[in-house]
């Protein structure tokens, strides 16, 4: 290819573009299912890109996360009165199924009451915080943004 | 559980996820999330020698 060539619209340069040739049999299906399914459960989306130990890591530490930040008392945000409880709440929804399933439940601290709920509370932001990472990991792996 | 052991496990967690998404190869991975847990644990033993002498 000539160099004036490099970067036009040559037949060569669009199927580069497009991602055609080697991933073009990785790119069928619905393309933000990893996305969804990492956000939900934690460790989906890699595994259903059959990434099985990053998707077992993902999963173990992101549960145990949120489960020790329960165990600690920690406070799962119900409602958001102020811009710090909407923070709060905008990071325990990125537990996907996990926020869910403690509101049916009960589970977690209504109040902060012992020192180590603050912490719980954190641990539980932070674990949903890593999940939006990992499941937006798992759609940079569906889509070959990352190897 | 102590605040060291918290601390401890808050960074094992998140060094964990940053490793794995922020890298490509495994030993890349490996590398990463143990720099990133010697930053956290490192940092919070740092500000809290820090905090301690504030306090006297």
């Amino acid at each position: 290819m000539r160099y004036s060539q490099k970067c036009m619209a040559t037949e060569e340069n669009k199927n580069a573009a497009s991602g055609s040739g080697a991933q073009t049999g990785s790119q069928e299906g619905f393309v933000y299912l990893p996305l969804i399914a990492g956000w939900l459960v934690p460790g989906a989306g890699h595994f259903l890109l059959r990434k099985w130990g990053r998707g077992a890591l993902l999963a173990v530490s992101i549960v145990s996360m949120f489960a020790l930040g329960l165990a600690m008392q920690g406070k799962v945000y119900a409602n958001a009165h102020d811009i710090l409880d909407i923070l709060g709440l905008a990071g325990d929804l990125g537990n996907g199924l996990l926020y869910f399933v403690s509101r049916l439940m009960g589970w977690g601290a209504v109040q902060v009451q012992v020192t180590t709920a603050d912490y719980g509370t954190r641990f539980i932001v932070v674990a949903g915080l890593l999940n939006v990472i990992a499941a937006v990991d798992a759609h940079n792996l569906r889509t070959g943004r990352k190897s | 559980m102590t605040h060291f052991a918290a601390v401890a496990l808050f960074a094992l967690f998140a060094s964990t996820v940053f490793g794995i998404t922020q890298r490509e190869t495994p030993r890349q991975m490996l590398r990463y999330g143990i720099y990133c847990f010697l930053l956290f644990v490192g940092a919070a033993i740092a500000l809290s020698w820090l905090m301690y002498f504030i306090a006297r």
